[in-house]
C-alpha cells in the first residue's frame, strides 16, 4: 500500500502486468475512491460549473457526460475532469464533477474564488467521502455488471451515465473508463461499496476478473494514450501544447484561461506531447531529457514497459518541429543515450466492439 | 543456497562466501526474495562486464521493474570472475528463484574488510519487517 495524496491505495494487488492483462482480455476491478466527486445543485448550477471549464456543458441532455479542462487565467491546466448532467430522485437536474483526487482541494479552492463573482443560484458541495466509486473495465465488464442492474447498459452509450441500482443498492453508472477498454464506472454510497464490489469480484473472478491497482491503472491508461494529471499535464502546460484540442471550447464563452487559450490556439512554438517508442529496454521515465543529437528537444512526462505490446514506451513534450511521428530522437536514460522514435497516439486501441448481431 | 545461511547487504543483495581452488575468496552475490517481491514485473537487467572492478557499496548494475528502477550494489570489493548472462534472456529465474538460478555475479574478493559491513539472516528479516511498514 501507498499513501496516494492521503489515500491509502494498492500499487499492485498481485503483479501489475497480471493485472493489466487481465484488463485487456476479462475485466479489472478497481477501487477509485479516491476520486474527487464534487456536486452543484440550484436552478443555475450548468450554468456555473460551464463558466469554470474550458468545453461547453450546458447543453448536454440529462445523462451525458463530458471531458474537460479546468485552466488558470494563463490557460494552463489546474485539472482535467469529467462534467456529468445528472437527474436527483424528484427530477431535479445537477451536475456532477469528477476532479482527480490530488487537485480536489484546489479545485474546490478555485470554486470558492469564482463562486462570489457568479450572478446566480448555485451550491457547491463535496460528496468524495459519502460516495465510493468502482471501475469495471474490459471485454467481460457489461456481461459481468448486467444481472446486478436493472439498467440497460447495451443502450448506454460512451460518455453516458444513468441513476439505477447495483445489487439492490441506488447508483449511477457511467459508460466512462480510463483504460482504453469498454468499461463502466459505478458511483455508490460509501457504506455499500464493500457488498458491489464482493458482488463484481465473486460474479467475475472464475472468468479471469481480477482487482486492479495504481500500477496497472497507470500502465493501462498509458498504452491508451491518456494523459495523467502531475505527468503530461500541470498548471504550466494547454490543453493545446497536450493534444487536448477537443476539450476546448474557445466561441462565445468565457472561463478563466479563455482569452490566454485564444492566443496560445495562435502560437506554433510551444512544446508539445507526443508517444516515444524504445528499443532499449532501459525505461525513460519522467524528467528524462529528449534529444536531437547535441540540441535538448524535450522532457519524458512518463515512462513504462507497456506490458500489451511488449515495448518500451514513453511520453513526453518536444518541441514542434521535431514532434513528427517517425522522428528520430535521443533519451538520456541516467547518464546514458536510448535511441527512440516518436509515435502515433494512442499505443494500443481495442478493437473495434462487436456485438452479436451486428 | 539456504538463505539463512547468507549474508546480507543493507541495499538487498545477498551474499555467499566460497574458497576457490587458489584459496582466494569468492562471493555469489544475489538479490534477496524480499527485493525481488518488492520490484514486482522485473523487465530487464543490466549485468556488469567480466573482470570489472567493483567496490563495496557502489552500483554494478540496474534492474529494472514496471514500477521503478534501482541500482544494484556491490556489497563487496573484488574483480567480477562470473556473470548470470541467463539473467538477460530469462529474468523470471531471478524472479522464481533469487536465491538459486537467479544469482547475478561472482566477484574475487580483493578486501575482505568489505564483508564485515554485512549481516545475517536474522539482522536482516529485522530490517525487512521494519521496511514493510
Amino acid at each position: 500500500m501507498v499513501d496516494f495524496t492521503g489515500w491509502s491505495m494498492p500499487v499492485q494487488y498481485t503483479s501489475i502486468v497480471e493485472e493489466h492483462h487481465a484488463t485487456r482480455n476479462a475485466a479489472g476491478l478497481f477501487d477509485i475512491s479516491h476520486m474527487g466527486r464534487l456536486l452543484f445543485k440550484g436552478p443555475d448550477a450548468a450554468a456555473f460549473v460551464d463558466s469554470l471549464v474550458t468545453r461547453k456543458t450546458d447543453d448536454m441532455p440529462p445523462g451525458r457526460a463530458r471531458y474537460a479542462l479546468v485552466t488558470n487565467q494563463q490557460g494552463g491546466i489546474l485539472d482535467d475532469v469529467l462534467v456529468y448532467h445528472l437527474t436527483d430522485g424528484s427530477g431535479t437536474s445537477y451536475r456532477m464533477m469528477v476532479v482527480n483526487a490530488g487537485n480536489r482541494e484546489k479545485i474546490l479552492h478555485w470554486i470558492d474564488q469564482h463562486r462570489p463573482a457568479f450572478n446566480g443560484d448555485v451550491s457547491v458541495s463535496d460528496a468524495t467521502r459519502d460516495w465510493a466509486m468502482i471501475a469495471l473495465q474490459g471485454p467481460l465488464s457489461q456481461e459481468l455488471l448486467a444481472p446486478l442492474t436493472p439498467a440497460d447498459l447495451d443502450a448506454m452509450r460512451y460518455y453516458t451515465i444513468t441513476e439505477t441500482t447495483v445489487a439492490g443498492n441506488d447508483a449511477k453508472i457511467s459508460r466512462t473508463g480510463y483504460t482504453g477498454e469498454v468499461g463502466f464506472e459505478i458511483i455508490l454510497a460509501a457504506d455499500a461499496v464493500t457488498a458491489v464490489w464482493d458482488q463484481l469480484f465473486t460474479a467475475g473472478k472464475e472468468r479471469g476478473v481480477v482487482p486492479c491497482g495504481l500500477g496497472s491503472r497507470d500502465t493501462l491508461r498509458f498504452e491508451a494514450g491518456m494523459p495523467l494529471y502531475g505527468h503530461e499535464l500541470n498548471e504550466t502546460i494547454n490543453p493545446f501544447q497536450a493534444g487536448l484540442d477537443f476539450g476546448v471550447d474557445l466561441d462565445k464563452r468565457d472561463y478563466p484561461g479563455r482569452s490566454a487559450l485564444v492566443a496560445a490556439r495562435q502560437r506554433s512554438d510551444d512544446p508539445v506531447r507526443v508517444g516515444l517508442e524504445l528499443d532499449s529496454k532501459r525505461i525513460a521515465r519522467e524528467g528524462a531529457t529528449i534529444f536531437a543529437g547535441e540540441t535538448s528537444v524535450g522532457t519524458v512526462t512518463s515512462g513504462t514497459f507497456s506490458p500489451t505490446l511488449q515495448r518500451t514506451i514513453a511520453m513526453g513534450y518536444v518541441t514542434p518541429e521535431r514532434s513528427s511521428v517517425g522522428e528520430a530522437l535521443e533519451i538520456d536514460i541516467r547518464g546514458r543515450r536510448a535511441p527512440a522514435r516518436i509515435v502515433r497516439l494512442p499505443f494500443y486501441r481495442r478493437k473495434a466492439e462487436r456485438k452479436s448481431g451486428s | 543456497m539456504n538463505p539463512e545461511q547468507l549474508l546480507y547487504a543493507e541495499t538487498h543483495e545477498w551474499v555467499d562466501v566460497a574458497t576457490d581452488g587458489t584459496g582466494a575468496k569468492v562471493a555469489t552475490v544475489g538479490l534477496s526474495a524480499f527485493a525481488v517481491e518488492a520490484l514486482t514485473d522485473l523487465v530487464f537487467i543490466e549485468l556488469p562486464e567480466l573482470g570489472r572492478q567493483v567496490t563495496a557499496g557502489e552500483s554494478f548494475g540496474e534492474i529494472e521493474s514496471v514500477k521503478a528502477v534501482s541500482d544494484i550494489y556491490s556489497p563487496v570489493s573484488g574483480e567480477v570472475v562470473a556473470v548470470n548472462d541467463a539473467l538477460t534472456a530469462n529474468l523470471q529465474q531471478l524472479a522464481e528463484d533469487p536465491f538459486g538460478k537467479g544469482w547475478i555475479v561472482k566477484i574475487k574478493i580483493a578486501d575482505e574488510s568489505s564483508l564485515s559491513k554485512l549481516v545475517d539472516h536474522a539482522t536482516y528479516q529485522k530490517q525487512c519487517a521494519e521496511e514493510d511498514h
